[in-house]
């Protein structure tokens, strides 16, 4: 663990990490409702156990995909890892800076310019304003949305705004970057230019944690994979093992529906 | 390491960083390193309010004037309202008095009403990456701040047309309105984390503020107050400091031991309590939003 400097050594070790937490049943919580329930004697919350007991490092350089069916915990995983949940017990140890490019995608109030809404995001990702302004013109160039980076964010397509947090991950230079079924976006050619980008960053000796549904994106930039089920670690192997044992369980072929690439 | 430049160290803070993720104790993240990095990430607090504030065309000149326009229409009609019901007879200077409270109030109140909506408009930035998240309360404080600037100008042809004179004494001010940021800031913090918890908070602010301002000295002074409600001054986190304020803006006068004494422990008690209740429930507000 000391020798960091060692290509080999981990980029990400999980230790025995578990994520609980509690949720409402209530769509939106409410003092009126509470008071209502209280009277009721309801209980109001629910646990969830989202991950359990999972251990797994990532070496350096290493790209990881993760697979696993809806609700499996793959989305609570990497968000643990990237720091923004706290697990409930274990340990994660990340060295290095991390990049997330979650389900959701940049920007949060589409209120806001797309300028603003990069500004605000590296910011609070702890980049300093020279950094940022470096970066600014490189994350434009590749979205390739020129003057509607002055638009607020809500006139924008759905394409274009995957295309927005593709970009501002990729051009963020992390040494961890997390992809969370985001490669999706845009048209023919941007998914191209995406994927052409992925292979790029996959050969910089970048750790990369890609979660996935499309199995042939996986197989195919991967060098191990995971597969998460109900939150327990099922397999952690190369990639072809995992995908074979995976798509077995789902019983169903390893046809083009499920190697379609995304 | 000592020997390393700052620049170099900065360097090294995006190169190598090892981040540890451990469960929190009783709920609560290490609270230094916390603190430290949203020291460092403080531009975005700033930013932020900049930006909101923009959207709100706080950087026009009328939208200045709507800023200021709007508690000052409020003194004015409070100033009749009281005139009437005194008979006519006020002592002098209390329109700068109720000027002068009024606009400490609203710097307190924007702050509060602002930042219950601080955390639950954060959605995807808060799902989406890890950063401190007492962040976002901290810019509605700044915004609050940015906008009682211009009310401060307001005030000045209202302390000379009152007859105030200019004295040292004024300076006073400034570490009152120290004391009024940090509580703001401590409340700023309680509100936007409950409003996760209860997302009609917000409907019911508009009440509390309102009575919050009847129960502060700012309408009446505070040696009118009776004698069976003089407690609300040390009840109300706002009495002492308020009665305080208008004191050192008005007339240039130093607040008294007990005025300062009782000011400074509910600010710095509400920041201290709002910190610790906004930290410990933080990392809940991914899965609640």
């Amino acid at each position: 663990m000391s020798s960091l400097s060692v290509s080999s050594a981990p980029s990400v070790v999980v230790q025995d990490v578990s994520v609980t937490y509690r949720t409402s049943f209530e769509r939106r919580p409410t003092l009126r409702g509470m008071i209502s329930s209280l009277g009721r004697g309801e209980k109001v919350v629910r646990e969830v156990e989202a991950v359990k007991d999972v251990s797994f490092s990532i070496p350096h350089g290493t790209v990881l995909g993760i697979v696993g069916a809806n609700g499996a915990g793959k989305s609570t995983l990497v968000r643990t890892i990237a720091g923004i949940l706290p697990p409930t017990s274990g340990r994660i140890d990340v060295y290095g800076r991390v990049s997330t490019l979650l389900a959701l995608g940049v920007g949060f109030n589409r209120n806001l310019s797309g300028r603003d809404n990069v500004r605000l995001g590296g910011l609070a990702a702890g980049l300093h304003r020279e950094q940022l302004a470096e970066k600014y013109d490189e994350i434009v160039r590749f979205a390739e949305l020129g003057d509607f980076m002055d638009m607020p964010m809500r006139t924008y397509s759905s394409g274009m705004y995957g295309r927005l947090a593709f970009s501002v991950a990729v051009n963020m230079d992390p040494d961890i970057l997390i992809i969370d079924e985001a490669l999706s976006v845009g048209d023919a050619r941007f998914r191209r230019k995406s994927a052409n980008k992925m292979r790029e960053l996959c050969g910089q000796a970048r750790t990369i944690v890609l979660v996935s549904h499309a199995l042939g994106t996986v197989r195919e930039l991967c060098d191990q994979a995971i597969w998460m089920d109900h939150g327990v670690l099922r397999m952690w192997d190369e990639p072809d093992a995992v995908i074979d044992a995976y798509t077995e369980f789902l019983e169903v072929r390893q046809d083009a529906v499920t190697l379609e690439d995304v | 390491m000592t020997t390393a430049t700052p620049t170099h160290q900065r360097e090294n803070d995006f190169a190598e960083q090892h981040h540890v993720y451990e469960p929190h104790l009783v709920g609560l993240p290490p609270l230094w390193p916390y603190i430290r990095e949203a020291w460092r990430r403080r531009a975005f607090a700033v930013e932020l309010s900049r930006t909101k504030l923009r959207a709100q065309h706080f950087n026009t000149v009328f939208g200045q004037l709507w800023l200021v326009l709007n508690p000052l229409m409020l003194a004015g009609v409070y100033f009749v309202l009281v005139d009437i019901l005194r008979g006519g007879s006020n002592r002098p200077g209390f329109f700068a008095h109720l000027v002068a409270g009024i606009f400490a109030y609203h710097l307190v109140s924007d702050a509060v009403r602002d930042g219950t909506k601080a955390v639950v408009t954060g959605g995807r930035l808060i799902l989406n990456s890890a950063f401190p998240r007492v962040l976002l309360p901290i810019a509605s404080v700044i915004s609050a701040a940015k906008r009682f600037v211009p009310t401060m100008v307001i005030y000045v042809p209202i302390h000379m047309a009152s007859g105030f004179g200019v004295e040292p004494g004024l300076l006073w001010a400034i570490p009152l309105l120290a004391l009024l940021l940090v509580m703001a800031s401590g409340l700023a913090m309680i509100v936007s984390a409950l409003q996760v918890y209860f997302r009609d908070l917000k409907n019911l602010m508009p009440y509390l503020l309102r009575v919050w301002l009847f129960a502060s000295p700012v309408r009446y002074f505070a040696d009118q107050m009776p004698e069976k409600y003089q407690f609300l001054l040390d009840v109300n986190p706002l009495g002492q400091l308020l009665s305080a304020w208008t004191e050192a803006v008005n007339l240039g006068q130093a607040p008294s031991t007990h005025e300062l004494v009782v000011s400074s422990a509910w600010a710095f008690g509400l920041l201290i309590v709002g910190f610790l209740f906004f930290v410990s429930r933080e990392r809940e507000f991914a899965v609640r939003l």
